[in-house]
């Protein structure tokens, strides 16, 4: 496996921590510590970490409403996650976006998106910003959307465009097997949605989702071609959601035992674990210690959230404009 | 030259001031040409913005140079890349456009016609005016877009809209409305130059009107508006093309005795709120004319304000004339009803008075 040490263990500590956080955050959720709903990406670890695994600050990624992994793959610090889970002044936003907006222009994160589809022009725009200033070597766009996205108009546009200006993008694909409640066997009118990359005349690339390894080595190549300027790539991920769409859906309801089971069976993290073993890459005493550091991560970033204050109720003016010169104050 | 005072007439009459009379659609380009020059980061995205291209050599045929040939000639100063025509994708290029201005571009994008607003809305109202308040302010958005609104040149229902108040609803987004050539170089540049995210509204009829500019470089702050005309008897607010609706009007009102004073917005959001209320202050009579349908207008808006600031200062109560209730209609004897004529100008005017 050509992948170094630190690389290894980087993923796997990515992994465990996208994994652990979702778990955490849904544990406060259900407590009534967060102020709102949440989507949760625990089972599909293995795509924003193989595929972030590739990426600098320098690189830019578009993100959904299940985007917590993608925050953490893109290197964003988990207390200011939780604090913005829990309506914080000291959360990514200050409060003002809750899970399903965290961002961090300085880590290349273009921000969680709660519209299904909306954030993948954005991608395409940071692309095009790569492009005409001739970095498409040190900044690539990457834009991460789930099955249900696919199915909308604006995902086609921004792959058209991607496609006929030669941007260096990666459309990143993570199909869960639902939307919502709706199986993609019901909505998507191809067995593989990677196939409709052919007709955007770029190269779509199905992968098992549930291996970190072969998003990784997927991902590699996508983002090499787009580094030479070559153009996108489609990446499709076959991947699974172990809880609901949100943190008060039951997804028992419209899915069977059996294939919960199957997934988790193929977990991504105990893949990972079987895989360096047998490999002799890591030793079981090198992960224990990883998962013991995002253990207490986790606890940290909830006594943060916990312990941080409210915001001022006079942000709720600020931002909304760079400058305006009427009153953002509504009428009393 | 700005106009900083809202108070401070700045038209018209330019005494002193180095200019000419130019072309409302030739000082537009002029414009975009000495933003571009100026900033190497702006550059204009839209469908034929160059138009065609040579199959043998792939160059840019500027066979359109945009529509309204607002862009003609650009492309071959700036070249493709800076000059980019994009596939009829609004909805993608709007949105690519907002991605670029997240990470460092100025872009500026041709909306060709008002109405297709619609087909990029979500990208507009979820992205570019929201980025910046539920980031945390940890963003700008410098977009600059444009389209071509308005009746009166048998483009029908879907390519006559002139709703720029259902963008003014929308915290995050600007939205100015020029009226002759001095306004719109003034408006134009101090959008693109602007941090957040400005729609220039450019009614049709007024492309080809003439007026006379200053040659200096200058900006017109947004949120400002203008006197058109300085008058006594009656205030008449005026954006976009009925604020030449309204100058005629006032030219109709004086051969009958009624000195009108004539506002131009010129900025819907933000607006110059001082303006209206100090005119009205004067003339305690306001008629505001809008093309816009009535439901949740910009008419209804600065109604409400006058209402519920200058309410002492009325003598008659606040009108309106804008359009019906209605779309664009084709033909020219109804399209010419829909929009506020002169002629109802001064009929509402006269009410408002109760003149004969």
């Amino acid at each position: 496996m050509d992948i170094s040490k630190e690389k290894l263990e980087w993923m796997y500590s990515t992994m465990y921590r996208i994994r652990r956080f979702e778990e955490t955050m849904l544990e406060q959720t259900l407590k009534g510590n967060s102020m709102g709903v949440a989507h949760t990406s625990d089972g599909q670890e293995a795509p924003p970490t193989g595929i972030c695994a590739h990426l600098t600050d320098k690189d830019w990624i578009g993100s959904t409403h299940r985007g917590h992994g993608h925050c953490i793959s893109k290197g964003l610090d988990t207390s200011a996650m939780m604090a913005e889970v829990f309506g914080k002044a000291t959360g990514q936003c200050g409060g003002k976006g809750g899970s399903m907006h965290i961002s961090d222009f300085s880590k290349g994160m273009l921000g969680a998106n709660g519209i299904v589809g909306a954030s993948i022009p954005l991608a395409v725009g940071a692309a095009l910003t790569s492009k005409y200033k001739g970095t498409e070597n040190e900044s690539v766009g990457v834009s991460f959307f789930g099955d249900g996205a696919s199915s909308q108009g604006v995902l086609h546009e921004a792959m058209n465009l991607a496609s006929i200006w030669k941007l260096p993008v990666i459309f990143a694909c993570e199909n869960n097997g639902y939307a919502e409640a709706t199986p993609s066997w019901y909505s998507i009118s191809a067995e593989d949605i990677a196939s409709r990359a052919e007709g955007y005349g770029m190269p779509g690339v199905v992968v098992d989702g549930m291996d970190v390894f072969a998003v990784y080595d997927a991902a590699g190549e996508a983002i090499a071609r787009a580094r030479a300027g070559e153009g996108p790539t489609f990446l499709e991920m076959k991947t699974y959601r172990y809880h609901g769409h949100f943190h008060a859906d039951d997804a028992s309801k419209y899915r069977k035992p059996e294939e919960e089971a199957f997934y988790k069976e193929k977990d991504a993290i105990k893949h990972f674990e079987r895989t360096v073993t047998r490999q002799k890459l890591m030793t079981e005493k090198k992960m224990k210690s990883i998962r013991d550091v995002a253990e207490q991560e986790m606890l940290d970033a909830v006594d943060f959230a916990l312990t941080s204050p409210m915001p001022e109720i006079s942000t709720l003016y600020d931002d909304v404009y760079v400058n305006y010169s009427n009153p953002i104050s509504g009428l009393r | 030259m700005t106009t900083s005072q809202a108070s401070k007439s700045i038209g018209p009459g330019y005494e002193g001031v180095a200019g000419s009379e130019k072309r409302f659609r030739d000082i537009f380009r002029d414009t975009l040409r000495a933003e571009m020059l100026r900033d190497e980061d702006v550059f204009l995205m839209g469908e034929d913005i160059s138009g065609g291209f040579d199959k043998d050599t792939k160059e840019p045929l500027d066979a359109w140079g945009g529509p309204f040939a607002a862009t003609k000639g650009l492309v071959q100063e700036f070249g493709p890349d800076r000059i980019r025509d994009a596939p009829i994708s609004e909805a993608g290029f709007v949105g690519a456009a907002v991605g670029s201005a997240l990470t460092g571009l100025r872009p500026v994008v041709d909306l060709m016609y008002f109405d297709f607003v619609t087909v990029a809305f979500d990208q507009l109202l979820s992205n570019a005016a929201k980025s910046r308040y539920m980031f945390g302010g940890q963003t700008r958005v410098p977009l600059t877009l444009f389209a071509r609104s308005g009746a009166g040149t048998g483009h029908a229902a879907q390519h006559s809209e002139s709703f720029y108040s259902i963008l003014a609803h929308i915290p995050g987004l600007k939205v100015v409305v020029p009226s002759d050539p001095y306004s719109v170089k003034g408006l134009l540049a101090a959008a693109i130059r602007d941090d957040d995210p400005v729609f220039l509204v450019n009614d049709k009829k007024l492309i080809n009107l003439t007026g006379f500019v200053p040659d200096e470089d200058y900006i017109i702050e947004l949120g400002k508006g203008r006197y058109m005309r300085r008058g006594t008897d009656v205030t008449l607010v005026g954006m976009s093309y009925t604020s030449v609706a309204c100058q005629k009007a006032a030219a109709q009102l004086a051969e009958i005795g009624i000195d009108a004073e004539v506002i131009d917005m010129m900025s819907l959001s933000p607006f110059d709120e001082d303006i209206l209320i100090e005119s009205v202050a004067k003339t305690n009579n306001v008629v505001i004319v809008d093309e816009d349908t009535p439901r949740a207008s910009m008419a209804s808006e600065f109604a409400a304000v006058i209402a519920d600031k200058a309410f002492d200062h009325l003598d008659a109560p606040v009108k309106r004339v804008t359009a019906p209730h209605a779309p664009v209609p084709y033909n020219r004897d109804l399209e010419i009803a829909f929009m506020p004529q002169p002629e109802d100008i001064v009929g509402t005017v006269k009410n408002t008075l109760d003149r004969e």
